[in-house]
């Protein structure tokens, strides 16, 4: 094969007009050619020049992560010092669901190597539905070191399960503070929405819980604190590689109660195995010493988010310890609103202070007969007496002579059945009756002979033991009023910094001095003759106090309550409110002891453990419920 | 004495593409030196990859054009029946049937037929240069529709695409009319739905990825748009050698192989993209010149073919990775690493070589 060098048809085909053929070709590749990379510097002068930036901004994007830092909330004291809320750093199991194919089979895998209880797949479980598939969600916490170990080894039969340290909350008083301090637990949409709107979201970023009830909740822009961002070169993996500014957080200010653990403490063992609340403030500043609502329940449940099983059995216990009964349970205030009744009476003139009437055992009013609590009745009463011995005829009388509309304006004034206001949220009105209100609740007019058992605190009566407590505070601070806080300062971490919650009086009630005097008096006598004398026996300070019975069903007209053939969840609330040192008051409270009969034998016992411990540093001892008929109220 | 040796042994040696070569090769390096995180191994693994390269562009440009000629057929043929091989007992690797085990090692017959086919077109349209009727160009049609048939079954549409362009610059080459091309043309658009239909879910990916490449951002347009955001933040001058932070920080897929020209076009910005365009022009239109003056029609339409197969790649690689060509396995001609590519690519440049000196030669 030579035909390249001895075919001589070659020359001859090679004809000048072929190779110009062929260059012709050649020159429209070669135009080709050119316009496809006009094409592609028109397409890297597009992307480098013209959409530079914006394909910088991207690289930017892809490089640089930020990375917020949650700021360590601020930790919750009582007025000593004692931790009620803090924080403490512990390593979480958690597991990225989007990261993971199937988690059941993942979490048994996981079981061999950390302990997984039934609860924490329960509580998994239900975070799982709650949160976007995106986060990672804990599902053990609280590693031991052993554990932290044993993960760290295995951890590369893992995907999509990390350890991370992080802050928890924990709550070492549990039970006794959790309807004050409340708790924390994690975001839900409808919090977040909340945050969005407030324009906060961002402070949000890597932070998963806020506060959901009591002062958690309501001091939450306090405790927060300002999250910190970290700018960090990150590779395609997400790793990072360095760090290229940080901006440290802010942790969030402390909050210092006016409350004592211990008070606290002397409260909930003085209840033994009752129901009830305790409101103690300081009538002197409105801060309150001591906020309690029995039965409650362990607030660290709530940290993690609370498995369903627990949250059944406190939702659906009988004792309903997640009802708030300091702050949102209302009751009848029964004879504790006498004191009130009598200052009305005095200030509207209708009666003076020694005035007597006489008590047949009870007042008869368009055809009905109002019983007295004394059959036969107390005999020539007068205003001391009335409070004293709390005779109801007293008050049957004089409700009917001073009106519902003077009792509802003169009681508005001590804040009952309005909200006082105090630092936690989720608080009750209550009820203060009037015509008025009648109308606007049941579209009725109102029947005068309503307001004769208002008069003795039945009735439409309806308020809440912090109600109370501010009430007999304003008595004990002559009329002068303070909003019930239970924060007596917030406190900033660094500087040290305190910013009091409420330095100043809410209003003065105009009263007159005499008249607050004759009041005042009753009830010191009502412990120290009267139907709080037997728990107030042989105590060195002088102490005043009224008890009450709050009935719980009504007894029909013309039948004895007998507390013996009464369900137990029927019986009679007890309730008592006090203040001591009778001259100048340190400390004034309301007690309600939930079916517990007759105030002065279950209520008044506690009221006295509280002030001999807070007046005289006593310890308590728990109440013996006291079986006589005696001190009756 | 010493003078005349070296230029006995240089007589086939093309300065001009010589040096282009190796100044793409150098861009190479320096680019494989940063895109592997500054791997010293990477680098002298691609320097011996070059000897090799550059042996084999010896040996084929010192092989006169019809030796060539001569092996063309039995070429063509050895490819197409390791094609028919694979075919029927090839093994698969990602779901694609290529390699073919012989004996001690697997290769792949398809990189053969990227000379291969040129070749035989070449040697086919030479043998029937004094009567090419319409006849011819149908035999001719058949020689490349059978091989990029088998090769698009395999599949590997990159490859099948690359040697139907080398097809198809020998036929264009040859004289083909122009109006059969717009017909074939015409037809072609005509067939896209059928083809389309016969595509694998994965080749119909990339398409529609090309077209909208966030669709999937993390999934198959993420080669896409971090290459592309590679080149754009590249900017006028580059971020520097070493300094790109889509390279560095992996953002860019085989950042020394397919997707080598991200890692240069964001770290030497488009100065130094219109550089390399420059080169790889300088190399097409030099190989241009030594097929214009080629003496045989053979010559001519295979150094047609080789230039402006060198063109092909180039394109579609810088084309894939700036987003305007779908993602098809391409690499950068010279300046990818890996040594298959390499090989190939100055193994065509050496024949360019050889038909440019030989020329003289056989005029002479």
């Amino acid at each position: 094969m030579s035909e390249l060098t001895i075919n001589p048809g070659v020359e001859l085909r090679n004809s000048r007009l072929e190779i110009h053929h062929f260059r012709v070709r050649l020159a429209v590749a070669s135009a080709f050619v050119l316009c496809m990379f006009a094409l592609l510097f028109a397409r890297f002068f597009y992307l480098q020049v013209i959409q530079h930036d914006y394909y910088t901004t991207l690289a930017e994007a892809n490089r640089i992560s930020i990375v917020p830092i949650p700021p360590s909330r601020g930790i919750i004291v009582d007025r000593n010092g004692v931790l009620l809320a803090n924080n403490y750093a512990a390593y979480t199991l958690e597991i990225t669901p989007r990261k993971v194919e199937d988690v059941e089979a993942l979490i048994d895998e996981l079981a061999t190597v950390v302990e997984i209880t039934a609860r924490d797949r329960r509580r998994f479980r239900k975070l799982i539905d709650e949160s976007k598939s995106f986060e990672s969600l804990p599902i053990r916490t609280r590693l031991s070191d052993e554990e932290i170990a044993r993960f760290a080894a295995h951890r590369y039969r893992f995907p999509g399960v990390e350890m991370n340290a992080r802050l928890f909350r924990q709550y070492p008083q549990a039970e006794l503070f959790s309807h004050v301090v409340g708790h924390i637990g994690r975001i839900n949409p409808h919090e977040i929405e909340q945050l969005e709107s407030k324009g906060v979201d961002a402070n949000y970023r890597g932070t998963d819980y806020i506060g959901k009830v009591g002062l958690e909740q309501s001091y939450e822009t306090q405790l927060h604190g300002t999250t910190g961002v970290e700018e960090v070169e990150v590779d395609a993996a997400g790793r990072a590689v360095r760090t290229l500014s940080r901006s440290a957080p802010v942790s969030g200010n402390n909050l210092v109660l006016n409350l004592d653990a211990k008070l606290q403490e002397v409260v909930y063992r003085a209840f033994g195995e009752f129901r009830g609340a305790l409101v103690a403030i300081d009538p002197t500043t409105g801060g309150v010493v001591a906020f309690v609502s029995k039965p409650g329940f362990d607030p660290n449940f709530f940290v993690d988010g609370i498995d369903p099983q627990n949250w059944k059995e406190l939702n659906e216990s009988i004792d309903r310890p997640m009802v708030n009964r300091a702050l949102a349970g209302t009751y009848p205030p029964g004879s504790t609103f006498k004191p009130y009744m009598a200052l009305a009476a005095l200030t509207y003139g209708k009666r003076r202070a020694e005035q007597a009437i006489s008590d047949p055992g009870g007042y008869n009013f368009g055809g009905h007969f109002f019983r007295d609590d004394k059959v036969g009745g107390h005999g020539m009463v007068n205003m001391y007496k009335s409070i004293v011995v709390s005779c109801d005829t007293y008050y049957y009388m004089l409700a009917n002579d001073l009106g519902i509309d003077n009792i509802s304006t003169f009681m508005k004034q001590f804040g009952f059945g309005s909200r006082t206001g105090i630092d936690i949220t989720g608080e009750s009105a209550g009820i203060l009756p009037s015509q008025e209100w009648k109308t606007k609740r049941f579209k009725q007019k109102w029947y005068a002979g309503e307001t004769i058992s208002v008069g003795i605190g039945q009735g439409y009566n309806s308020y809440t033991p912090l109600q109370l407590a501010q009430a007999i505070a304003a008595i004990a601070n002559d009329g002068v009023m303070f909003r019930p806080h239970i924060v007596d300062y917030v406190e900033d971490v660094a500087t040290r910094a305190r910013t009091v919650v409420e330095p100043q009086p809410l209003r003065t009630i105009p009263l007159n001095p005499e008249h607050l005097k004759v009041v005042k008096d009753a009830l010191v006598g009502v412990n120290k003759e009267g139907t709080g004398a037997r728990a107030f026996a042989g105590t060195p300070y002088v102490s005043a106090g009224k008890t009450g019975t709050a009935q719980v069903i009504a007894i029909k007209q013309g039948e004895k309550y007998v507390e013996s053939r009464v369900a137990e969840r029927h019986r009679d609330h007890a309730l008592f409110i006090a203040y001591a040192p009778a001259d100048k008051p340190k400390l004034a409270l309301a007690v309600l002891v939930e079916n517990a009969g007759f105030g002065a034998r279950a209520a008044a016992p506690i009221a006295r453990q509280v002030f001999d411990y807070w007046l005289l540093g006593k310890q308590p001892t728990p109440v013996k419920p006291d079986n006589s008929e005696a001190g009756r109220d | 004495m010493i003078r005349r040796i070296t230029r006995l042994l240089t007589a086939h040696i093309d300065s001009q593409l010589l040096i282009l070569l190796l100044s793409l090769m150098s861009v190479g390096l320096v680019t494989i030196f940063s895109g592997s995180n500054q791997s010293v191994p990477r680098i002298s693994s691609q320097v011996a990859n070059i000897f090799v390269a550059l042996g084999v562009m010896y040996i084929f440009a010192n092989v006169p054009p019809h030796y060539l000629r001569r092996i063309a057929l039995p070429l063509y043929v050895l490819g197409v029946l390791l094609l028919v091989c694979v075919a029927l007992f090839g093994d698969i690797v990602n779901g694609a049937r290529r390699w073919l085990y012989v004996g001690v090692t697997r290769i792949q017959p398809s990189e053969l037929m990227k000379i291969a086919v040129p070749l035989m077109l070449a040697w086919y349209f030479d043998r029937y240069e004094a009567t090419l009727k319409l006849k011819n160009y149908l035999v001719a049609a058949v020689l490349l529709v059978l091989p990029i048939g088998l090769i698009v079954r395999q599949p590997d549409l990159g490859t099948a695409l690359l040697i139907s362009a080398a097809g198809a610059y020998v036929l264009f080459l040859a004289g083909l009319s122009w109006r059969i091309m717009l017909g074939l043309g015409l037809a072609a658009a005509a067939c896209m739905p059928f083809v389309w239909g016969m595509m694998h879910d994965y080749q119909r990916q990339r398409i529609l990825t090309l077209i909208d490449p966030t669709q999937d951002p993390l999934g198959a347009g993420y080669h896409t748009i971090q290459s592309t955001i590679a080149v754009g933040s590249g900017g006028l001058a580059g971020k520097g050698w070493l300094q790109g932070t889509q390279t560095h920080l992996d953002f860019i897929p085989e950042r020394t192989t397919d997707f080598i020209f991200a890692v240069f076009s964001e770290e030497f910005g488009l100065l130094g993209n219109v550089l390399l365009l420059g080169l790889f022009l300088l190399v097409i239109g030099r190989g241009m010149v030594i097929t214009a003056n080629a003496p045989t029609l053979f010559t001519r339409l295979l150094g047609g073919a080789i230039t402006l197969t060198f063109f092909t790649y180039a394109f579609v690689n810088m084309g894939m990775v700036s987003g305007i060509l779908p993602v098809v396995g391409v690499p950068l001609p010279l300046v990818s690493y890996g040594g298959t590519s390499l090989v190939t690519i100055c193994l065509g440049l050496g024949i360019l070589m050889s038909i440019a000196t030989h020329k003289k030669l056989v005029q002479s």
